[in-house]
C-alpha cells in the first residue's frame, strides 16, 4: 500500500463540516430522505427484533409475530435470568470480555503509539524497512495466523490462559501506520526541539509533552482493539476451553449451540437472545459517545492510503 | 513553554557539533526503544507462529513413528482436496458477487450522505455504522432466528400473505443467507471510510462542474469517485482479507443448519475442523498457511493491477 499522501483532510475528517463546503442553499430531496431512511430500516430491523425477542418469555417466542410484542412483558424476568443461569456465568463471561479487551485494548494502542510517533518523528537506520515491514503486515489476515498462534501456544502449554487472548491482540500494524500518519500532524518538529533544548529527556518528552498532542489519535487505536478482542470469536474458541475463561462472544455462541441442539433446556432460547442483548449495548454506546474520534481514525487511514 | 530558552541552543563552534551529535545518539537510541516493544509482539505473535506452522506443515504425524518429514505433500494434498477447493470456489464467488453489491451499497451510501440533500445525514451515518459494533457472533444469532423456516418473522410474513416460505437455511439458500449477513454487519463499516475520503476533496473541484451545470450523477461519477480511488482500493483489499478469512458466520449457522453447512463451507472454518475435529494438526497448518499465502497473492495482484491503470489514465490525460 503506497502512502499518497492527501493534504488537508484532519478537520473534515474529524467530522465537522469545511466552511467552503457549507452547503449554501441546496435544496433537501425528499425521495432521496425516503430511500435512505428505508436503508436504515434494514440496519435496524434486526436489532429491533433482538429487542423485541428480549422482552419475550420462550412460549411467545415461537408464538407470536417475530417483530411485535408478544402477550407478556416478560424483559426483567429474561435480564434476571442472564445473569442467574448458572452461578451467574454469565457475568463472569462479561467481566472476562471487558478484561481481555481492555488489556488487550491498552497494551495495543500504547505499543502502536511508541512505534508510529517513532516513525513519524525520528529518523534511525532501517526505519524504512521496519515500517515497509509493518505496511505488509498489514495484509495478513489475522484469523489465519490464529491457528499458527494457537499450535505455538499450544506446544509452549500457555493455551487456555487469559494470556492466550491477550498476547495475540497486542499486535496491530494498522495502529502503527494509524499513529504514524496522525502523528506526522499533531506534533510539530519546533515542539519537540523547544522541549530538547529545555534539556528534557526523549521518554519525557514523549510522556509529557506529545502524548497529549496524540490523544485523539490514541483513543481512535485503543476503541479499534477494543472492539477486535470484543467480538473476537475465532481466537477464544480455540484457545479456551473453560467455561469460566470464556468471553461472552464464546459463551453466547454455546449456549446458542446447546438450546438448538434442544438439550431439554427451553427456557435457554430466551436467556441466550436477552443475553445477546445485553452483550451489543457497551460497545453501540461507547461508539456513539465516541463518534468523533473513530470518525477520524478510519479517516485518517482512508483518506491518506 | 520553552521558547524563552532558544536563544540558548546555539553555542558557538565544535562544542555544538560535539552536543549535536551526542544528542543525535541519543535520539537514535531513543526512537529503537520506541519501536521494540512493537516489534517484540510482532516477532513473537506474527512471525514465529507463521514461522511454526510452516514447519508443522511439512510433517506428518503417524500413531506408528511418529513425526516424519514429507516436504511439499500436505499442499500437494491441498491442492487435489475436493473440500478444501470446494471452499475457494464458494470463497471466489462471494468475492465475485457479495463484495461488490457491499462496496456498491457503501459507495452509493456515502455519496448520498456527502451530497447533503437528505433530512437528518448525522443520524443515518451512525445508524449505517451501529452493525459493526455488534459482534459477529451476535449477528449470526440473530439472523439465523430471522431466517427460520418456522417461527422466523420472514417465513411468518409470507405464510401472513398466503405464499410459501422459502428456506433460506437450506443448501441452495445459505450462501445467499451469509452474502446478506455479512453485507448488513461492514456495509457501514466501508462507508464511514469512503464517506470520510470524500469529505476531503476540495469543494472547488466540484463546485465550478455544478455552477456549469453539471449533474449530481455527473459529478459523483467524473469527479468524486476518481479523487476517492485510494480509499476504494482500501475498501477493496480489506474486504477481500475479510472474505477469505471468513469463520463466525458458517460456524454459528453451523448449529442450526447443519446439513447446509458443511465441513469445508469455508476454507478458514475447514482449517479449524481439520485442526480440532480431524486432529490432523500438520495438515491444518499447511491449509492456513495456503490461504494466507492465497490472500496475500490476490491482494497484490488487485493493487498491482489498480496502479497499473491509474499509470494509464495519468498518461491518456497528459
Amino acid at each position: 500500500m503506497t502512502a499518497t499522501i492527501t493534504a488537508p483532510a484532519r478537520e473534515n475528517a474529524a467530522g465537522h463540516a469545511k466552511p467552503s463546503k457549507r452547503r449554501q442553499g441546496k435544496k433537501r430531496s425528499l425521495p432521496l430522505t425516503i430511500l435512505l431512511w428505508l436503508c436504515a430500516l434494514y440496519f435496524l430491523l434486526p436489532l429491533f427484533w433482538l429487542f423485541i425477542a428480549s422482552t419475550k418469555d420462550n412460549s411467545d417466542l415461537f408464538s407470536t409475530f417475530g417483530l411485535w410484542f408478544g402477550n407478556r412483558f416478560s424483559l426483567w424476568d429474561n435480564v434476571v435470568s442472564v445473569f442467574t443461569a448458572r452461578d451467574g456465568l454469565y457475568l463472569r463471561w462479561a467481566l472476562n470480555t471487558v478484561l481481555y479487551a481492555g488489556v488487550s485494548a491498552i497494551g495495543a494502542s500504547l505499543v502502536a503509539t511508541m512505534a508510529g510517533y517513532a516513525f513519524a518523528k525520528y529518523t534511525f537506520p532501517g526505519s524504512r524497512v521496519l515500517f515497509s515491514l509493518t505496511l505488509g503486515a498489514i495484509m495478513i489476515p489475522l484469523t489465519a495466523l490464529a491457528l499458527p498462534t494457537y499450535l505455538l501456544f499450544n506446544a509452549a502449554s500457555l493455551t487456555n490462559t487469559p494470556w492466550a487472548m491477550i498476547l495475540p491482540s497486542l499486535v496491530s500494524p494498522f495502529g502503527v501506520f494509524l499513529m504514524r500518519v496522525y502523528a506526522a500532524d499533531a506534533v510539530p518538529d519546533s515542539m519537540i526541539e523547544a522541549a530538547r533544548v529545555d534539556g528534557a529527556g526523549e521518554f519525557r518528552i514523549f510522556w509529557q509533552v506529545s502524548f497529549r498532542l496524540l490523544g485523539p489519535g490514541v483513543v481512535t487505536v485503543f476503541l479499534f482493539a477494543l472492539v477486535a478482542t470484543w467480538n473476537n470469536y475465532f481466537l477464544p474458541l480455540i484457545m479456551l476451553n473453560t467455561s469460566s475463561l470464556y468471553p461472552l462472544t464464546v459463551g453466547l455462541a454455546q449456549q446458542q449451540a446447546a438450546s438448538a441442539a434442544g438439550g431439554g433446556a427451553q427456557a435457554l432460547f430466551s436467556t441466550v437472545i436477552t443475553g445477546s442483548l445485553i452483550s451489543v449495548v457497551p460497545l453501540i454506546i461507547a461508539f456513539l459517545f465516541l463518534q468523533r474520534y473513530w470518525e477520524t481514525g478510519l479517516a485518517t487511514g482512508g483518506v491518506k492510503e | 513553554m520553552a521558547t524563552s530558552s532558544l536563544p540558548a541552543a546555539k553555542p558557538a563552534g565544535a562544542t555544538r557539533v560535539r552536543r549535536a551529535s551526542a544528542s543525535k545518539r541519543r535520539q537514535t537510541t531513543a526512537a529503537y526503544l520506541f519501536v521494540l516493544p512493537f516489534f517484540v509482539v510482532f516477532a513473537t505473535m506474527l512471525v514465529i507462529p507463521l514461522g511454526y506452522a510452516g514447519y508443522l506443515s511439512v510433517f506428518k504425524s503417524q500413531l506408528i513413528g511418529g513425526l516424519s518429514f514429507i516436504g511439499l505433500d500436505n499442499y500437494l494434498r491441498a491442492f487435489t482436496d475436493p473440500e478444501f477447493l470446494g471452499g475457494i470456489g464458494r470463497m471466489v464467488i462471494f468475492l465475485l458477487v457479495q463484495v461488490p453489491i457491499m462496496l456498491g451499497i457503501a459507495l452509493g451510501l456515502a455519496l448520498a450522505l456527502d451530497s447533503g440533500r437528505a433530512h437528518g445525514s448525522k443520524a443515518l451515518r451512525l445508524l449505517y455504522f451501529v452493525p459493526y459494533a455488534v459482534p459477529g457472533v451476535v449477528a449470526t444469532l440473530m439472523w439465523g432466528y430471522l431466517y427460520g423456516p418456522d417461527f422466523g418473522p420472514i417465513s411468518q410474513l409470507f405464510r401472513a400473505v398466503g405464499l410459501d416460505a422459502p428456506n433460506l437455511l437450506d443448501s441452495q439458500s445459505i450462501l445467499g443467507s451469509t452474502m446478506n449477513i455479512v453485507t448488513w454487519e461492514f456495509v457501514g463499516y466501508n462507508m464511514i471510510i469512503l464517506y470520510a475520503a470524500l469529505r476531503s476533496i476540495p469543494a472547488e473541484l466540484y463546485e465550478a462542474a455544478a455552477i456549469d451545470g453539471a449533474s449530481q450523477y455527473r459529478i459523483a461519477w467524473s469527479i468524486k469517485i476518481p479523487a476517492i480511488r485510494p480509499a476504494i482500493m482500501l475498501t477493496v483489499i480489506f474486504s477481500i482479507i475479510g472474505t477469505f478469512q471468513l469463520f463466525n458466520e458458517p460456524s454459528l449457522l453451523d448449529a442450526i443448519a447443519p446439513t447446509a453447512i458443511t465441513n469445508g463451507f469455508t476454507p478458514n472454518y475447514y482449517a479449524y475442523n481439520i485442526a480440532f475435529v480431524n486432529q490432523d494438526v500438520n495438515y491444518a497448518a499447511a491449509v492456513a498457511f495456503l490461504l494466507g499465502a492465497l490472500i496475500a497473492i490476490i491482494s497484490y495482484v488487485v493493487q498491482l493491477g489498480t496502479q497499473r491503470s491509474e499509470r494509464k489514465q495519468r498518461k491518456a490525460a497528459r
